[in-house]
């Protein structure tokens, strides 16, 4: 092993209380490590990450004229910047400092203390003889573009962007529909409050369009992102409405100009419960109020021969039948995704006759059977239109089951309630909840609940087995019988109704996958947007600059949608406000005598910047471009290339260490 | 077109008609069947119930001599083999302990089964390969009027099958469909029958088989169709004791789905083994 | 002698971990913090992309002793760097058959994809490759090396 004799190495092990120290003999591995070649000390310590911890890195330095530092503790993810930051400020360069994670990787995943302490003293080994070889290196600063792209309209979406524009920045707000809104326009009352959901979110939304710092971008969808943190260049596609949005000013002439007389389209917004034509608005307070066609049903985009009667009856000349994808580039510093949630699709659940009954409905549609502005006017009626007399709403459809998805969606056992106190309302019916168990964690939720108790709706512990139309006698004919064990009586019960309602989950969205990719971050198992940190870092990712907020990191109702939203608002504003941000100095350089010029690396660069100077016959990278992924050093043939802080003698000595005593 | 075949001990004694029918149908369809050689039962009701993993080791034994016929397919009629097979294979395929097992005792035996044999069943061949439209043209006398239940009982298609709709499955429709009958919708198409609960559990054993008959009837069937030996039997040997015993009558024709179809094709009644039936099934030819 | 032999325990092999910064090695910690036991027998040394990894590094690592090399990368179309792990898995090929020409049994170098959120399949993979090198006993090739050396 090469050695090099000015290095003087301090080496502390933690014990994280019992975390480590449980699993790993740190007395041993001290020991251990002060008889490797270069190290001038060597400490246990119960919690290196605590103040006295990091007082004693500095003491020590001072003491021991020491100059490189390793800490064989946790994840470097989670702490190597605590420890980077105390290496500093013992007056010595940051980045002769090296982490050795004996946690995650050690402590918490072996059961056999003697060989985890081998292991723990292989990877000591192994860092003590990288660290010899570290440089000394600075971080970059660069400023931060303190304009935020928003991708996502809903209520997560809509609070961030005020969040951050009334604090003076630019914001892009992103929505892939016509209108932002997202499913909370939807909602009829909110609970537990029982609030009215169009009262409150309708402001916000015309507050979003009004405000001079947001520029909404409906109807349009993220395409491409380069960059990194404080300087990413976003391009968006804005789909064609066919309706130039600057001229429309929502008289909705166009729409009774319609040739279709009659509306005879499903309405997505509506859940399909009414029909629309194809130049619509999806729902009255849209914003932006703004029109438009659907290509897919409209005459003229399927046969070209239709007179128009929408564009002459519209008086502004805002129709353009010939508009065309576009796309637009955004540079901005710091990127929030509120892309939501999709709720889980009943007929998944085929057990319960979901598009096989005709009244089995889900919650949302029920969410707009019993709004006052939905398909029947708030009127609650089958699709025979008789009014139901009996109504079964069934807990848990999709959530917390192993053949869908293991989770509690958090919201269906709260709005379950809800819709039963309003279907109650709205008809005087009988009404069964089926549930699991009731989850009613949140400000004035278990009080709801009570409420209920007591307002005569019927609740039954046990989860369906099925809803079928099968009757087994006079009282079941005609009605849609659930079945259920009522474990509370321990009996199974067959209850007719007329109606049945499917408590949905959450789930990632269709498109979780793809947005995730564009963006560079990662998912969870489930799918939801993978958090920093489940607790000291909900918001953040691990790609600097990008944060989530709201269902796309997992389920939430509206209040802790709009929390965290105002946390990811915080987290981005702090950044901008810090004015710049320190880049890892990994990127990679060229040594001109070294390289051949046989441009091998050109190629596999993703992000071209690597070029051949014609004059020098050599290749030159553009660090300010690099990201430091390493592929061309690996490739490079003639070992020109060097990647700071992953050079070819650090991670060498990195397995020399690791393999060889 | 050609499978294998394997029987099943049923299909050779209380469902013989299965078997006749079967064959006379595949056989107007040109699709050519070899009776796997010297096969043994599937281990279903007994050993199932009594030591799961002796009724995998037969079974195993059945798809070891399969898979020396390299490329062929293989149809398992009734219900009990078709979920035996599945189970087996599922087992052996995710289970490397029983896999390990089951190989170690076929090996003894001179055998050995590496997972390739295709378990079929004759709906899934029907449906699937050959097509309804292809079913369609063989009807020669198209069974105009006749309502038709389908009834799959609770082995076919659950846990294992992917071949129709677990909850829902239509496969045995699109049949009736073809042959010119009407299907109707129920929902008891995979309830259970019951099994051997009729010989055992005799009270229970009649009661659900009454709600199935009744559940038919009251929907407007004609006929019940099914695909299992089993079901077949308890459906139409008990209807005769329950509409007595209940005071009501429950009485329908059930026979197998092949039967039906013969009686579309046109094959004579007497060679899909409909006189030997005891439900009054003739009323429909 | 390695500290591993020094232990009294059955032998155990020595895995040398390539684990890109981005997918994998949060992989190991999301199966650290989900306290999913697997196999002592892994060295992780963490690079940023697995387009990083040197065929030089995985030659070195096996000349000097290490009895199985895993290379864990994003999932094809997942890469942190756009497509650094399609270069390492072209890299990874390669490999394959030169540490065949070498007389190293191929299956002591295993390329995994293991996103994120795959503590679980990351434990698999371990107690799976783990178990492999078992059967296969200690690599052979830094005594053959040594023994050429001299």
């Amino acid at each position: 092993m090469p050695i090099n004799d000015e290095a003087r190495v301090g080496f502390y092990i933690c014990h994280c209380g019992h975390n480590i120290a449980n699993m790993v003999d740190v007395t041993s591995v001290a020991e251990y490590a002060a008889k490797l070649p270069n190290v001038v000390l060597s400490r246990d310590y119960k919690y290196m990450c605590s103040d006295p911890g990091q007082e004693m890195i500095l003491k020590d330095a001072e003491v021991f004229k020491l100059n490189r530092i390793v800490v064989a503790s946790c994840s470097p993810l989670l702490h190597e910047n605590t420890f980077r930051n105390a290496t500093a400020k013992a007056g010595i360069n940051q980045f002769y400092f090296q982490m050795v994670n004996i946690r995650e990787n050690a402590s918490w995943v072996h059961e056999d203390k003697e060989l985890a302490t081998v292991k723990a003293k292989d990877l000591v080994r192994a860092a003590i003889s990288r660290v010899v070889f570290h440089k000394a290196l600075e971080k970059k600063k660069v400023p931060v573009n303190p304009d935020v792209l928003i991708v996502g309209g809903g209520i997560s979406g809509i609070s961030a962007a005020l969040n951050i524009a009334n604090a003076g920045k630019k914001v892009y707000l992103v929505e892939k529909d016509p209108t932002i809104g997202g499913y909370m326009a939807k909602f009829d009352k909110t609970f537990p409050t029982l609030d009215c959901a169009a009262c409150i979110l309708t402001p916000k939304m015309s507050a979003v369009l009004k405000h001079p710092g947001i520029t909404l971008m409906s109807y349009s969808e993220v395409a491409a992102v380069e960059g990194y943190v404080g300087n990413y260049q976003v391009k968006v596609t804005r789909k064609p409405r066919y309706i130039i949005e600057e001229k429309c000013v929502g008289c909705f002439a166009c729409i009774d100009a319609c040739i279709f007389k009659e509306a005879k389209f499903s309405d997505e917004f509506n859940e399909g419960l009414s029909k629309r034509k194809p130049v619509y608005i999806p729902f009255p307070q849209a914003t932006p109020q703004v029109v438009l066609i659907d290509d897919k049903t409209c005459i003229h985009f399927k046969t070209g021969k239709c007179p128009q009667s929408c564009a002459k009856a519209c008086d502004r000349n805002a129709f353009d039948f010939d508009q065309k994808p576009v796309t637009q580039e955004l540079e901005v510093g710091t990127i929030l995704l509120c892309t939501g949630f999709q709720p889980f699709d009943a007929a998944r659940a085929p057990y319960y006759g979901y598009g096989r009954y005709p009244n089995v409905y889900t919650s949302l549609e029920v969410e707009r059977l019993v709004n006052a502005s939905g398909p029947t006017g708030g009127n609650v009626v089958l699709r025979d239109k008789t009014r139901p007399k009996s109504i079964g709403i069934i807990h848990c459809v999709g959530s917390r089951d192993e053949k869908t998805n293991k989770w509690c969606s958090r919201v269906c056992c709260m709005y379950s309630l809800k819709l039963a106190h309003l279907l109650k309302e709205h008809t005087d019916a009988e009404i069964y909840n089926f549930y699991i168990d009731m989850r009613t964690p949140g400000k004035g939720y278990e009080e709801f609940y009570d409420k209920l108790l007591n307002e005569g709706v019927h609740f039954i512990r046990g989860r369906v087995a099925e809803v079928s139309d099968w009757a087994i006698n006079e009282h079941e004919k005609g009605k849609l019988v659930i079945r259920a064990e009522d474990t509370l009586i321990g009996m199974v019960r067959r209850i007719p109704v007329d109606m049945v309602v499917l408590a949905v989950g959450i789930e990632p969205g269709k498109d979780a996958q793809d947005i995730r990719r564009v963006f560079n971050i990662s998912c969870s198992n489930e799918g939801f947007f993978l958090e920093r940190h489940p607790k000291l870092a909900p918001v953040e990712t691990f790609t600097d600059g990008i944060f989530i907020a709201g269902a796309c990191q997992g389920p939430k109702d509206i209040p802790d949608s709009v929390a965290q939203a105002g946390a990811a608002a915080a987290q981005a504003l702090a950044l901008i406000d810090s004015g710049f941000v320190e880049l890892e100095p990994n990127t990679a350089f060229i040594n001109e005598e070294l390289c051949c010029g046989c441009q091998v690396c050109i190629n596999l660069c993703p992000y071209h910047a690597i070029t051949f100077d014609e004059t020098k016959s050599v290749s030159h990278i553009n660090e300010a471009i690099c990201k430091g992924c390493g592929t061309c050093v690996a490739a490079c043939g003639s070992g020109a290339i060097t990647q700071n802080l992953f050079e070819d003698q650090q991670i060498l000595s990195e397995i020399y260490g690791l393999l060889v005593e | 077109m050609k499978y294998l075949y394997y029987p099943g001990c049923s299909l050779k004694s209380s469902g013989k008609l299965y078997e006749i029918s079967l064959l006379a149908v595949l056989k107007r369809l040109g699709v050519e069947v070899e009776e796997l050689e010297n096969w043994n039962c599937c281990g279903a009701t007994n050993y199932m119930s009594i030591n799961e993993s002796y009724a995998i080791e037969i079974t195993a034994r059945n798809l070891a001599i399969a898979e020396r016929m390299v490329g062929i397919e293989m149809i398992v009629p009734c219900a009990a083999c078709f979920m035996g097979f599945l189970k087996t294979q599922k087992y052996m395929e995710s289970d490397p302990v029983t896999r390990e097992k089951v190989n170690d005792l076929l090996n003894k035996a001179g055998l050995s089964y590496t997972g390739k044999v295709k378990i079929r069943h004759p709906l899934d061949v029907l449906v699937n390969h050959l097509g309804t439209d292809a079913l369609a043209k063989t009807a020669e006398m198209p069974l105009k009027g006749i309502k038709v239940a389908s009834y799959y009982g609770c082995q076919l298609i659950r846990p294992y099958a992917t071949f129709d709709d677990q909850w829902n499955p239509h496969t045995m429709d699109d049949i009736a469909r073809a042959m010119g009958a009407t299907p109707v919708d129920w929902p008891l198409k995979s309830r259970c029958c019951s099994g051997s609960m009729t010989s055992t559990m005799t009270g229970i054993g009649l009661r659900m088989n009454y709600v199935i008959l009744k559940e038919a009837k009251s929907r407007g069937a004609d006929v019940i169709i099914t695909a299992c030996p089993l079901c077949q039997f308890n459906l139409e040997c008990f209807q005769g004791k329950i509409s007595r015993k209940l005071k009501e009558d429950v009485r329908i024709p059930v026979m197998y789905f092949t039967q039906l179809m013969g009686l579309a094709m046109g094959i004579p009644a007497k060679q899909l083994g409909l006189k030997q039936m005891l439900s009054p099934s003739l009323v429909l030819t | 002698m390695s500290t591993i032999e020094n232990s009294n325990k059955d032998w155990s092999p020595r895995i040398i971990a390539f684990f890109c910064n981005w997918c994998t090695y949060t992989a190991s910690d999301l199966a650290g913090v989900s306290r999913l036991r697997y196999a002592p027998t892994t060295r992780v040394i963490r690079v940023m992309c697995s387009g990083r990894i040197d065929p030089e590094f995985v030659i070195e690592a096996f000349t000097q002793g290490a009895d199985g090399i895993l290379i864990g990368g994003c999932h094809p179309g997942d890469c942190h760097y756009s497509e650094g792990n399609y270069k390492c898995l072209r890299r990874y090929h390669l490999l394959q058959r030169v540490i065949g020409q070498m007389g190293i049994d191929q299956r002591r170098l295993r390329l995994e994809w293991i996103s994120a959120s795959e503590g679980k399949r990351l434990q698999e993979v371990v107690n799976e490759m783990t178990e492999t090198l078992r059967q296969l006993g200690p690599s052979p090739i830094k005594e053959v090396v040594q023994t050429v050396i001299k």
